[in-house]
């Protein structure tokens, strides 16, 4: 049997706001293994993106643990966490998060050359050529259209070859059909490099095509499906 | 080292992207205008160490009023010591043989020297062949006299022929070219002659009011240490009235003046920085909130909270050094054309620019940049990474009120250092801070008044708001603003009006010659020809006395710590006596004799003298006149307007009490301008040689030069305070330029037209800098009140176009300014700003 990639048990994060200590997160725990692609789903408010926080390490939980390629996160102090980060993960977010005083090339640089890799122009030319911007690399963020953004960050995720990708609504702020490119995309790399990926999403088109999903309502796991996808593997 | 590339390489990205500009900007003019002034002060005070011995003409110099005791030439003989006597004295002279009209007669500063003299460095004499002067052998010998070329030029006589100096006849056997004793080129007084002592006593120019200097040069030839204990013994000896110099306090005047000119510089430099400091401060804070989503993402990316703040305290290292080092390559630059302004200090005679400046420079911009911007670079670095999911975190602050302290702190440092005087700095540092506090004060108060003005149309109340909602940060702006206009209303206006009064303060009809060292028997026949001349004065009599006792207690000199004031104290006053209150002089503190006579009547103090020496309105005061003791009790304080350019006294006694006393009398007449005025004082000074007439209209426009090259100087230092008031408005508008951009992008989502949004940005810009504008001229107008009160001591008239200019003027600019910042805004979607800023 494989050891699970990431495992969550028992995670629980509560809140004070105003007098009410408030349940975001409640009990969930589950095991995601490395190759599968998962879709966390639920309506707003439902704890989604608390639990991707929590999962990459960003927050830390009220109670409960997460193991990231085996270890736990409860026992590394937050510099220690950043380094898992750098070594096993890679980010899509809602809103793209580039860096608005780079270019797209720098962006895609801007990880590769924290981690002190060699060749991070190379690299981050090849991954941009890959994701159709093979033209657009010295255009800041703002000279680029919501889609070709968001293809970036793509680029900027999968460049430092990450064991999981971690996507928050990534077509949330992209028109139906840009946001299929960009989803079609993000697959096929997924596929390619047998990444692990792990989707937070209200988008119940975009949570068929994963082989598994887990299903939040009000803080809690409320469902964990697996089923034949286009995308699953093999 | 891998770190530092990405630094470099993050640096140089936020660089190209614009996002440093004013930052970078602030930080070379700070540096800049501290290095310009300190490598200016330090190579003219190079200078002056350089020539120092050379200028003192020997190790030491020994000075008095009267004749010096034989004690200190034996006793420095017999301590294996050189010494050589010398006398200086002020005399008209003029050309033996000439037609009177024609060459006129000069005031020369003539110094009888003896043999040995110099005993160091060398009198260099004009030669036609040897461009650089040959070296003199000795001294003028008995009969002869050397002119400088100044007074030979002046007089239009070459070797061969004859001086009439006082009584005595002398003829001319070489120009000097240079000699010790020479002062530097700013402060240089008048044209000199050297004579042989021993033909002063055929001049008969040694009358009792004639202020001759009796001097004694001791030089250590030997090199056996022995100067040390013959000061050591010298200074117990010393009498009143005389004082001895060596090289470390050469010239006090001059250094003290150079020393004066320093600091007034530095000061203004000092606004300069405070001026970047501000602009550093703002660019920092909005660096911080435009790389909160860098640092989270880098977080994100899994560098170590050490490794976030390493790069980002990297890039501002890297930063600071490269922008000090672009500051210190301006200031050279600077410092090239300071000199170049002052065109009366060839640059030659000074030595290269030292490393200390530079030093100094770069350590203020170093200190200025981590002072202001290292508590938002700790707080970048410690920026949770879950804001990469989460924007709506709340910003970490940059360190609060710690970090305001620590950029005051520096500012307080730095400011300390200027004044290089404790309670200056103090002043300074009080005077700064008050004002900052008040505009922000004022602001906040004004913001709030802003709440009971009507308000019509939604537009107007929209802008207001805007101001209302961040009172703090509206009224740190305006502050900020304000403290830039006041810089440029200073500039412009202010300094303007000071010029113009302090040159209205010298009456049109103003003597321009002194007439001085007349003998009683003289007086009426002198006072005719001044009449006969042009408008004159009365002719003062003029006792010489010196200050003995305060209250029945002997005065002890060393009480002052101000060497100008101890000089006070230990020469020579001019006193003299009348009935009559002089023009120009006011009572401000007592009452006039009004009749009174007799030591009974008192004395009448000129204010400032009374202030330096710590004398007040019913001290007791004892004047020894030639061996006569005169005691009176201060009965009234004058106020003097000195440059009345009329005779003034520092001590006036009541009639009845001087008369019996060995005097001069001394007067005042306007001449008119040309060769008839040159003929009458030729005419004057033939007939009575012992007279001495002193063109004050040469001093004056002397006076009027040395004031026009040093406003030149503040001028152009002032230029860099103007740059640093642009630059705080810059950085003021762009600190909140974001929000403005992604407010307005929101209202246009909700459907406001571009139009009534550029009107409810319009309105609070314009009352914004109509706040600061007006504040700004109030500083403006305070700081003219303090420097014409206190500094230029000329009457201040406020100028209500100050307040007009202020208001207006700060409405327009920082209207267009905010205009020009946000009307791209208008034109992007409104959503790409949100994404953009969001």
């Amino acid at each position: 049997m494989t050891q699970p990639l990431l495992r969550a048990e028992q995670l629980t994060k509560i809140v004070t706001s105003g007098d009410a200590p408030l349940t975001i997160l409640d009990d969930v725990g589950f095991a995601i293994n490395p190759g599968e692609t998962v879709a966390v789903v639920g309506a707003s408010g439902s704890g989604k993106t608390t639990l991707l926080g929590l999962l990459a390490g960003l927050d830390g939980p009220t109670r409960g643990d997460v193991w990231l390629d085996g270890k736990a996160l409860s026992g590394l102090d937050e510099d220690a966490r950043a380094a898992l980060r750098q070594r096993l993960l890679g980010f899509v977010f809602q809103s793209f998060q580039l860096l608005p005083h780079l270019t797209a090339l720098e962006n895609v640089m801007l990880p590769l050359e924290l981690a002190g890799a060699n060749a991070a122009t190379a690299t981050a030319k090849d991954w941009l050529a890959r994701v159709g911007l093979a033209k657009r690399t010295t255009h800041y963020p703002r000279q680029l259209s919501g889609g070709e953004q968001q293809r970036v960050a793509i680029a900027r995720a999968f460049a430092g070859e990450p064991k999981i990708l971690m996507a928050d609504e990534p077509t949330g702020n992209l028109d139906n059909a840009t946001g299929l490119e960009v989803i079609d995309l993000m697959f096929r790399l997924n596929r390619e490099h047998g990444t692990t990926l792990l989707l937070v999403t209200h988008d119940v088109s975009l949570a068929g095509r994963c082989a598994r999903r887990l299903s939040l309502a009000a803080g809690r796991l409320v469902g964990d499906d697996r089923m034949d996808s286009e995308d699953s593997p093999g | 080292m891998n770190t530092l590339k990405l630094a470099w390489r993050m640096l140089s990205r936020d660089w190209r992207a614009g996002e440093l500009t004013i930052l970078i900007a602030a930080m070379v003019l700070a540096v800049a205008s501290i290095g310009t002034v300190g490598f200016f002060a330090d190579r003219v005070k190079g200078a002056l160490g350089k020539q120092a011995n050379l200028l003192l003409g020997g190790d030491i110099l020994i000075s008095g009023d009267r004749p010096l005791p034989e004690l200190f030439a034996t006793e420095a003989q017999a301590r294996g010591l050189v010494s050589t006597p010398a006398l200086r004295f002020n005399s008209m002279v003029r050309r033996e043989d000439a037609d009177a009209s024609a060459a006129g007669a000069v005031l020369t500063d003539v110094k009888a020297v003896a043999d040995r003299y110099p005993l160091r460095g060398t009198i260099l004499l004009v030669d036609p062949a040897n461009e650089s002067g040959t070296p003199a052998r000795g001294i003028p010998s008995r009969g002869e006299a050397w002119p400088d070329a100044r007074l030979a030029a002046r007089l239009g006589i070459k070797t061969g022929d004859a001086l009439a100096v006082g009584d005595a006849t002398l003829k001319v056997s070489a120009i000097v070219q240079q000699e010790p004793e020479v002062a530097s080129g700013l402060l240089a007084i008048g044209p000199r002659l050297l004579i042989n002592l021993d033909d002063v006593p055929a001049t008969n120019l040694l009358q009792p009011g004639n202020r001759a200097t009796y001097r004694l040069l001791v030089a250590d030839l030997s090199t056996r240490d022995v100067l040390d204990p013959y000061i050591k013994w010298l200074q117990r000896e010393l009498k009143v009235g005389q004082r001895m110099e060596n090289v470390r306090d050469l010239r006090p005047e001059v250094r003290q003046t150079l020393e004066r000119a320093e600091q007034f510089l530095g000061l203004s430099a000092l606004v300069a920085v405070i001026l970047a400091a501000v602009a550093v401060a703002l660019a920092a804070s909005r660096y911080l909130r435009r790389h909160l989503d860098t640092a989270a993402m880098l977080r994100c990316f899994g560098a170590p909270r050490r490794q976030a703040l390493t790069l980002f305290v990297l890039q501002f290292a890297v930063l600071g050094v490269l922008a000090s080092v672009a500051g210190i390559a301006l200031a050279l630059l600077g410092q090239a054309l300071l000199v170049a302004f002052l065109t009366s200090v060839a640059p030659g005679d000074l030595p290269a620019p030292g490393l200390l400046p530079a030093a100094t420079a770069f350590g203020t911009g170093v200190m200025l940049l981590f002072g202001f911007a290292l508590p938002p670079l700790i707080a970048l670095a410690n920026v949770p990474p879950l804001r990469v999911l989460r924007r709506d975190l709340p910003r970490p602050k940059p360190g609060g009120i710690v970090a305001y302290l620590l950029g005051a702190a520096v500012i307080a440092l730095l400011i300390a250092w200027q004044a290089q005087d404790a309670k200056a700095g103090a002043i300074m540092i009080g005077g700064i801070g008050g004002l900052l506090v008040a505009a922000a004060l004022a602001a906040w108060a004004m913001i709030a008044l802003l709440k009971r003005l009507p308000q019509r149309g939604a537009t107007w109340r929209f802008g207001l708001a805007n101001l209302r909602r961040r009172p703090l940060a509206s009224s740190l702006q305006i502050g900020a603003l304000a403290l830039g206009f006041m810089a440029l209303l200073l500039l412009t206006v202010v300094r303007g009006d000071l010029m113009q009064n302090w040159r209205a303060s010298i009456p049109p009809d103003a003597p321009n010659h002194f007439v001085l060292n007349v003998l009683p028997d003289q007086a009426d026949a002198v006072l005719a020809a001044m009449k006969a001349g042009g408008s004159a004065t009365p002719l003062y009599p003029m006792v010489r006395g010196r200050l003995v006792e305060i209250n029945g207690t002997r005065l002890d000199t060393a009480q002052y710590e101000d060497t100008r004031a101890r000089r006070l104290a230990e020469r020579e006053f001019n006193l003299s006596f009348t009935s009559e209150l002089p023009k120009s002089n006011r009572v401000v503190n007592g009452k006039w004799f009004d009749g009174a006579t007799g030591t009974a009547a008192g004395v009448s103090m000129e204010r400032g003298i009374a202030e330096s020496l710590r004398l007040k309105l019913g001290d007791t005061v004892t004047y020894d006149i030639a061996g006569t003791p005169v005691t009176a009790k201060i009965t009234s304080l004058r106020k003097v307007e000195w440059d009345s350019f009329r005779p003034n006294f520092f001590a006036l006694f009541a009639p009845g009490v001087l008369e019996s006393m060995p005097q001069t009398y001394l007067g005042a007449v306007r001449l008119p301008e040309g060769s008839k005025s040159a003929a009458w004082l030729s005419a004057l000074v033939q007939q009575y040689p012992n007279v001495l007439a002193i063109d004050v209209g040469e001093i004056m426009r002397q006076v009027q030069m040395i004031i026009g090259q040093v406003a030149k100087a503040v001028e152009f230092v002032f230029l860099f305070t103007l740059l640093g008031g642009l630059l705080v408005l810059q950085a003021a508008i762009a600190a909140t330029q974001d929000e403005r951009r992604f407010d307005a992008a929101i209202l246009r989502t909700l459907g406001a037209s571009r139009a009534q949004l550029s009107a409810a940005q319009n309105a609070e810009f314009l009352v914004l800098g109509a706040i600061a504008g007006t504040l700004g001229a109030a500083g403006a107008t305070a700081i003219g009140y303090v420097l014409s009160d206190r500094v230029f001591q000329i009457p201040f008239s406020a100028n209500p176009v100050v307040w007009l200019y202020g208001a207006a003027g700060g409405a327009i600019i920082v209207t267009l300014a905010g205009w020009l910042g946000t009307r791209g805004t208008m034109r992007q979607p409104p959503l790409a700003v949100i994404r953009q800023l969001a």
